[in-house]
C-alpha cells in the first residue's frame, strides 16, 4: 500500500465528494425526470413541449453535457491544488 | 444534376479525402497503430470519438425510430448520451492514466489474471463482430439506394477503404478518418434538418422548431407536437408524447432499456480505447466532454427530426392516391422498403399500423428519405448519402481495430508468441486489421439472419461484462481475480441466454419477461448480477491480487505512482 499523505488522501475524497454530486443530478435529470415522473410532468406544457417529453429527449441530453463541462473544470482545480500541497513537502 | 449524379460526386470526393488522409497519416510502430502515439488533441479527440461512436444505427435509423416511437425513442437518446457521464466521471480518465493499448490488458493486469484477459478478449471481439455487420448493412443500403450499384460491390468498395486506412494508418489513420467523417456527417444531418425546420415551423434550428407552431397545413398556428398528437388521435394511435400508453413500452423497460445503453457505452471496447490517444488523464476527462458536445449536435437534433418527418410523412400519404404518390415513394418501394397493399381497394393510401395496414414503411429509411419527402434539391440528398456512409464507414473502422489489436496484441502477443519484436506485431496487427476487415465485407454482403436480433445484445454484454470489471478495478481494492472473472461469465452468461431465449430462438413471449424487462434492458440486470457474483466469490476466494492497493493508487493518480506512456 503506497503511503497517501494527508492532502492527497482528501484529493481523492474531493474527487468522490464530486463523483457523488455529479452522478445524483444525472440520474435525476435523465431517469428521474424523463422516465420515473414523466407522467406528471408531461400534464405541464412549455414552450410548445410537454415537460417531461422534453427532459427524455433534449433537456437530459443538454444537462449531461454542463455536467461534464463542470466535471473538467472541477477536477482541474482539485488536481492543481493537490499538486501545490504536494510540491513544497515531498511526501514519498 | 440527378440525385445519383450528386450522390457520386458527395461519395467519390468523400473517399478520395479519407484516402488521402491515410497515406498522409501511415505509421511505423506499435504504439503508433494502437493508439496514435498519444499525440492527439483533446477537440480532435472528442470529434474522433464522435464519429467513431455514431454508427450508421445513429445516423440513417435512430430518427427514423423515434418517428415511429414517440416518447419511447427517448431510450436511445438518454441512454447513448448518458453513458458519456459515465464514462468521464467512472472510467476515462483512470484508464489513461492506468496507459497501454487495450481493453483487455487493463482487465487482465488490474485483476493479476490471464483468464480474465482471454474472458475480456472474447467479449471484445463479440461485440465488435456484432457491431461491423449492422455498419455493413448500412453502407449497403445506402449504396443500393443512392448509386443502383449491387449491395454487393457497395459493401466491397466501403470496406476496401476501410482497409486502406486501417491497415496503413492504425488507430492515427483512423482516428483523422474519424474527424473528416464527423464534418461530412453532421453537415450532411444538419443541412436538410435545418431546412426541413424552417419549411415547416419558420426557424432554421430543429430544436427550436421541434417546439414551435407549424406555419402551413391545416393545423397552422398548432405547436408541432401538439400537432402530432391530434393526427395520431385522428388515425387511432397511442399518443406521440406520452409515455407508458398501451402499445408503448412499460415504465420498467424504459427504465432497464435506458439503464442498459448508459452503461453499456460506458463499457464499449471500440470507445473506450479513444481515450488511450491522448496525453494525460486531464485530457481523456475534456475529450468526453468534447465528445458528448459534437454528439448532442446530432442528438438533440434527431428527436426534432423525428417530429418533422411524422407529420410531413402522414400529410404527404395520407388518403393519397396511390397513383399520385410521389417519385420518392416510388422509388423506395422499388427497393423493397416501402410496401403498399391496397387492402380495401379504394384506390387510396391509409396510413395505420400493426396488422392490416396497407402501408409498411422500413424505419431505416426516414432519415434518408426525409430530404425527399420534403422535396429538397438533389445535392442534399446526395450529401445525406456521403453522411451516411461516413457514419457507418467510421464506426466500422475503430471497431476492425479493437479486433486486430485484440488478436495482435492480446493473444499473439500475450499468450501465443510473447517473444514477438514490435516490428513483427506490427505486421500482426495489419495482417489482422486486413482479416477483420474481409470478414467484415463478407459479414455485410451474406448478412446472418440474426444481426437485427444481437445488435442489443451488444450493448447488454458490454454493460454485464466491461463496466462492472472497469468500475470495481478503479473504485474498490478488494476483487480477486476470480471474483472478477465469475462475474463477468455470470453477468454475460445470464444476458445471453435471456437474449437467446426470448429473442433469437423465442421459446416463451414477452408476457414471460423478468420484472417486465425486455431482452434489449436486460443487461441492466446482468450488470447488476456481474456485481453481485463478484462481490460473493471475491469474499470468500481472499486474498486480493498483491499488487491491487498499488495498481488502484497509480490509477487515482497518487504520488509516487508513474502514469504509463
Amino acid at each position: 500500500m503506497s503511503q497517501l499523505s494527508p492532502p492527497r488522501r482528501d484529493t481523492w475524497k474531493r474527487s468522490l465528494r464530486l463523483i457523488a454530486i455529479l452522478l445524483a443530478i444525472w440520474f435525476t435529470a435523465s431517469l428521474g425526470l424523463g422516465v420515473l415522473l414523466v407522467e406528471p410532468l408531461n400534464r405541464i406544457w412549455m414552450g410548445g413541449f410537454p415537460l417531461g417529453f422534453w427532459f427524455a429527449q433534449q433537456g437530459s441530453i443538454l444537462v449531461f453535457l454542463v455536467l461534464l463541462l463542470v466535471n473538467s473544470v472541477a477536477m482541474d482545480r482539485i488536481e492543481r491544488d493537490a499538486d501545490r500541497s504536494e510540491d513544497p513537502e515531498d511526501p514519498s | 444534376m440527378s440525385i445519383a449524379g450528386w450522390t457520386l460526386v458527395f461519395v467519390v470526393g468523400s473517399f478520395a479525402l479519407y484516402s488521402a488522409i491515410a497515406v498522409a497519416s501511415r505509421v511505423g510502430t506499435t504504439s503508433g497503430f494502437y493508439v496514435a502515439g498519444r499525440g492527439v488533441s483533446a477537440v480532435a479527440n472528442g470529434m474522433a470519438t464522435g464519429a467513431d461512436w455514431m454508427s450508421a444505427a445513429s445516423f440513417i435509423s435512430m430518427a427514423g425510430l423515434i418517428s415511429f416511437m414517440g416518447y419511447d425513442g427517448a431510450i436511445y437518446l438518454m441512454g447513448w448520451t448518458g453513458g458519456y457521464v459515465l464514462l468521464a466521471l467512472l472510467v476515462a480518465p483512470y484508464l489513461r492514466r492506468y496507459g497501454r493499448y487495450t481493453i483487455p490488458e487493463f482487465v487482465g493486469d488490474r485483476f493479476a489474471s490471464q483468464a480474465a484477459r482471454l474472458t475480456a478478449v472474447v467479449c471484445a471481439v463479440f461485440i465488435s463482430f456484432t457491431y461491423v455487420a449492422g455498419q455493413m448493412r448500412g453502407v449497403g443500403v445506402v449504396f443500393s439506394r443512392f448509386l443502383t450499384i449491387p449491395v454487393e460491390y457497395g459493401v466491397a468498395i466501403g470496406g476496401i477503404i476501410v482497409l486502406l486506412y486501417a491497415t496503413l494508418g492504425g488507430m492515427r489513420g483512423i482516428t483523422y478518418t474519424q474527424v473528416a467523417q464527423y464534418c461530412v456527417l453532421i453537415v450532411a444531418f444538419l443541412i436538410p434538418a435545418g431546412a426541413i425546420s424552417w419549411m415547416m415551423t419558420g426557424t432554421p434550428i430543429p430544436q427550436i422548431g421541434f417546439g414551435s407552431p407549424l406555419i402551413e397545413g391545416e393545423r397552422a398556428g398548432v405547436a408541432l407536437l401538439r400537432a402530432i398528437d391530434q393526427i395520431h388521435a385522428d388515425l387511432g394511435l397511442p399518443e406521440y408524447t406520452g409515455a407508458f400508453l398501451a402499445g408503448k413500452k412499460t415504465l420498467p423497460d424504459v427504465f432497464a432499456i435506458t439503464m442498459a445503453l448508459m452503461t453499456g457505452t460506458a463499457g464499449l471496447p471500440h470507445v473506450l480505447i479513444r481515450f488511450y490517444t491522448v496525453k494525460t488523464a486531464r485530457l481523456a476527462r475534456w475529450s468526453v466532454m468534447w465528445a458528448l458536445f459534437f454528439i448532442a449536435i446530432l442528438y438533440t437534433t434527431a428527436p426534432a427530426v423525428a417530429a418533422f418527418a411524422r407529420v410531413n410523412m402522414i400529410q404527404t400519404l395520407h388518403n393519397t392516391p396511390f397513383a399520385e404518390a410521389p417519385d420518392w415513394f416510388r422509388n423506395w418501394a422499388a427497393t423493397g422498403l416501402i410496401r403498399f397493399t391496397d387492402q380495401n381497394g379504394d384506390g387510396l393510401i391509409q396510413y395505420s399500423e400493426g396488422p392490416g395496414a396497407e402501408l409498411v414503411i422500413d424505419r431505416d429509411i426516414m432519415v434518408l428519405a426525409n430530404p425527399e419527402i420534403a422535396e429538397l434539391p438533389a445535392w442534399v440528398v446526395g450529401l445525406v448519402a456521403a453522411g451516411g456512409l461516413a457514419a457507418a464507414l467510421s464506426t466500422a473502422a475503430g471497431l476492425l481495430l479493437v479486433i486486430s489489436a485484440s488478436v495482435s496484441h492480446d493473444l499473439l502477443k500475450s499468450f501465443l508468441r510473447p517473444g514477438m519484436s514490435e516490428r513483427k506485431e506490427l505486421v500482426a496487427a495489419r495482417l489482422s486489421a486486413a482479416g477483420a476487415c474481409v470478414v467484415a465485407i463478407i459479414v455485410g454482403i451474406y448478412p446472418p439472419d440474426y444481426v437485427a436480433a444481437v445488435v442489443a445484445f451488444a450493448f447488454g454484454l458490454a454493460a454485464a461484462s466491461f463496466f462492472p470489471a472497469l468500475v470495481l478495478g478503479v473504485f474498490t481494492t478488494w476483487v480477486t481475480a476470480r471474483g472478477a472473472v465469475a462475474g463477468m461469465i455470470a453477468g454475460t452468461g445470464f444476458t445471453a441466454v435471456y437474449i437467446g431465449w426470448f429473442k433469437v430462438f423465442e421459446w416463451s413471449g414477452p408476457e414471460s419477461w423478468w420484472f417486465g424487462i425486455s431482452p434489449e434492458g436486460i443487461g441492466t440486470l446482468g450488470m447488476l448480477i456481474n456485481f453481485g457474483v463478484t462481490w460473493f466469490v471475491s469474499r470468500r476466494t481472499g486474498p486480493p491480487p498483491p499488487d491491487s492497493a498499488k495498481m488502484v493508487a497509480m490509477l487515482r493518480g497518487e504520488p509516487g505512482s508513474e502514469t504509463r506512456g
